[in-house]
């Protein structure tokens, strides 16, 4: 740039100005890339989207009974790749009214010669149904410890809410057992030392 | 970060262009930054070309023959990769450094020491993302989407060296986009107002923003990735409490802006070329801005088209599809108004208006195939199929690949004070054209019959298909070849080019001798 610039329209502009503000962009769209982890999170429970329901216990059933209506509950299970459990529903759906409670087993067994210790992932499809199944008890809640050659019949209990949208006559639960040997919680470990031997 | 343009120049001012291989390492020149860009993507191009050669020939019969399957799985990663993040991206960051000083009357880009730098990580991002593939248990395998689990669970050993690369080359273009933007608001000439500057430059301007946007987000993501796969956390991981499907959300959110960083760069090259060769203004600047600014801004609405298939609430669904339809309007604006600008036009077909057409032509194809792609109901069927394939080489091959080969032909006797020979640059032309054509047609085909891509066999029926394919695939490959020909020959010798080549061209790059002096606009033109 020639040192006597005669154009004072072409006056040096503060480059570092802009510089710095568009720093401050790439900064934070950095942390909105991490910011849509929480927001995905808070959207899906807002809504219900991706199969999302509520994973913590439900307050006791006091809702009406509507029998009206009849509406079938699907069970899936599966466990994820490389993970040797057998899991299974004790059957494969139920018809509910809404606001009526039910309880429904789930068999899980541990053909290895190893204890470990599992989790189940609910799912719920269509998504909109999932803001609508209330659990009052379910083994999903927590690790669920398991020992070497043992079995075992986890409960679910569970009631739909009566306002479920009237389109909705059936809605499948599904369960991905996945293993959590490797990071389970110090106190679920325990209960192997706990009981020796299960059966 | 402060650095500025003047008391560069003053150094530079004793000593003109310093020579061998330091002059290249140290130098601050756009014009030399712009031509190592450009080198570099050519290589890059050839690179991920050749993988694209060891795909089809898989792929020329049914079976398995030449290459195991998760050889062929690094092949389409890593071919996906180069081609997007090593040859279209650098190749446009390269002409923004060529051009965009020229186009404005500025003296050289705003912030050269860190031009200097972001041309110069990117060859060791490549090394270390071509390295990955020698490494026991191989390199990427996952497809240039790296989608959890198969990059976190599922992944070989290598993927830290895939993160470090991507972060490497999104450092790199984010202090391209910067310098971009540094450049265009402060450097223009006097008189150089927004709304006077070439579509080449607004189009840059506005991909520079969509850039800074979005490719911290996919910083972001390689680092989810990196921490789950390595240090426990559970982003990605169900059995955590994290969710694959936010992957597909925070890839995409980058993703689709990203596609659109590849495409809006030609937008501009076409409008410059398209007036040029029909020796007319550009039909509706002001609306091509307004359209360009549109598509960036929609780009960000639509991410979720991507992921029909996962199990979106309908609502989100029809949202999303109506959303990706918009963007039609604002691309057929652009499209309506190059034709229109040729209309009673006197046109010429030298080889950038040959490319530029084809341009015009085949990324309209790639359009359609996409407004196919965004109808819900049959994305269902079309999903990770060939027909998507199809549809994205038609955009990414003959849009925004072809718009690049435009805009060297266009600008080489600028760059290098020679004509390149016209005779086999239209060879070029018309062998890309049949082969692309042959190459990226038929798959529209195999994809609606229900081929799967990423598959490195597949059922008898689609033989046929894919031995067109390959063949139109292996002539594609070879005529790149007559390129790199025409333009070592070009750079070496030929016809003296004028100031201004091309009769119809207008724009401050064609007021500079040919080849363009070292140093241009040390004082600032003054724009009527």
């Amino acid at each position: 740039m020639a040192t006597n610039d005669p154009t004072p329209t072409n006056a040096r502009p503060d480059n570092a100005r802009v510089v710095k503000r568009l720093l401050f962009v790439v900064v934070g769209m950095f942390g909105f890339g991490f910011a849509l982890v929480p927001l995905y999170e808070v959207f899906c429970d807002i809504t219900g989207f991706n199969g999302r329901t509520k994973n913590e216990q439900a307050a006791a059933n006091t809702r009406q009974v509507d029998t009206s209506r009849t509406i079938n509950v699907q069970f899936i299970t599966r466990v994820n790749k490389g993970m040797p459990w057998g899991f299974s529903p004790e059957v494969n759906s139920v018809r509910v009214h809404p606001g009526e409670t039910k309880v429904v087993n789930f068999l899980a067994s541990n053909p290895t010669g190893q204890n470990m210790v599992a989790q189940a992932i609910p799912s719920v499809a269509p998504g909109e149904a999932g803001l609508y199944l209330n659990k009052t008890e379910c083994f999903c809640f927590n690790q669920q410890p398991l020992a070497a050659g043992a079995d075992t019949k986890m409960p679910m209990q569970f009631y739909l809410d009566p306002d479920i949208p009237e389109h909705i006559h059936t809605l499948t639960l599904s369960y991905t057992m996945y293993d959590m040997t490797a990071n389970a919680q110090p106190d679920v470990l325990a209960t192997f030392e706990a009981t020796p031997s299960a059966d | 970060m402060s650095t500025v343009a003047g008391e560069m120049d003053h150094n530079d001012h004793h000593h003109h262009a310093p020579s061998g291989f330091t002059r290249w390492l140290f130098t601050t020149n756009h014009k030399d930054i712009g031509s190592m860009y450009l080198w570099f993507s050519f290589i890059m191009f050839l690179v991920g070309g050749s993988m694209a050669m060891v795909i089809r020939a898989e792929l020329f019969q049914p079976g398995l023959q030449l290459v195991d399957p998760h050889f062929f799985n690094q092949m389409t990663t890593v071919h996906g990769l180069i081609m997007v993040f090593g040859a279209v991206m650098p190749a446009f960051t390269g002409l923004a450094n060529w051009m965009v000083p020229l186009m404005i009357g500025a003296p050289d880009m705003a912030l050269p020491r860190m031009n200097n730098w972001s041309f110069w990580i990117l060859p060791f991002a490549f090394a270390i993302l071509l390295a990955s593939l020698f490494m026991e248990g191989g390199g990427p395998a996952f497809g240039w989407t790296f989608y959890a689990p198969l990059s976190t669970t599922y992944s070989s050993d290598s993927t830290a060296l895939f993160v470090f690369s991507v972060h490497i080359m999104g450092i790199s273009s984010i202090m391209g986009a910067i310098n971009v933007i540094v450049t265009i608001m402060n450097m223009r000439a006097p008189g150089m107002t927004y709304m006077k500057m070439p579509l080449f430059v607004w189009t840059w301007f506005i991909t520079a923003f969509l850039l800074i946007a979005v490719m911290p987000v996919l910083a972001g993501a390689v680092t989810m990735v990196l921490t789950d796969k390595y240090f426990g956390t559970s982003f990605f991981d169900a059995a955590g409490g994290g969710d694959p499907v936010l992957f597909q959300h925070i890839f995409w959110f980058f993703g689709h802006p990203e596609v659109y960083i590849m495409i809006l760069p030609s937008f501009g090259i076409i409008s410059a070329i398209i007036p040029a060769f029909s020796r007319k203004r550009l039909f509706g600047y002001s609306s091509m801005v307004y359209a360009t600014a549109a598509i960036a801004g929609l780009s960000f609405i639509v991410w979720a088209h991507h992921m029909f298939t996962t199990g979106m609430p309908v609502a989100a669904e029809i949202f999303f599809m109506y959303a990706t339809m918009l963007i039609s309007v604002p691309t057929g604006v652009k499209v309506f108004n190059w034709v229109a600008t040729m209309w009673r036009g006197s046109i010429t077909f030298e080889t950038p208006m040959l490319f530029a057409l084809a341009f015009v032509i085949l990324f309209t194809i790639g359009g359609f195939s996409g407004l196919m792609l965004a109808i819900t109901p049959v994305d269902f069927q079309y999903h990770d199929t060939y027909f998507v394939v199809a549809h994205f080489h038609y955009v990414l091959v003959s849009g925004a690949i072809f718009s690049i080969m435009a805009a060297a032909y266009y600008w080489l006797p600028k760059w290098t004070g020679h004509m390149y020979d016209e005779t086999l640059a239209k060879w070029h032309f018309w062998c890309s054209l049949i082969s692309v054509n042959l190459l990226f047609f038929p798959m529209h085909f195999a994809g609606l019959a229900g081929m799967p891509r990423r598959i490195p066999d597949y059922s008898l029926q689609f033989a046929d298909i894919n031995q067109i394919v390959s063949i139109g695939g292996f002539a594609f490959g070879l005529s790149q070849l007559i390129f790199l020909w025409v333009v070592i020959k070009c750079a070496r010798g030929g016809e003296k080019a004028p100031a201004k080549p091309w009769e119809g061209a207008e724009g401050l790059e064609w007021t500079v001798p040919s080849p363009a002096p070292y140093h241009t606009f040390e004082t600032p033109p003054e724009v009527k």
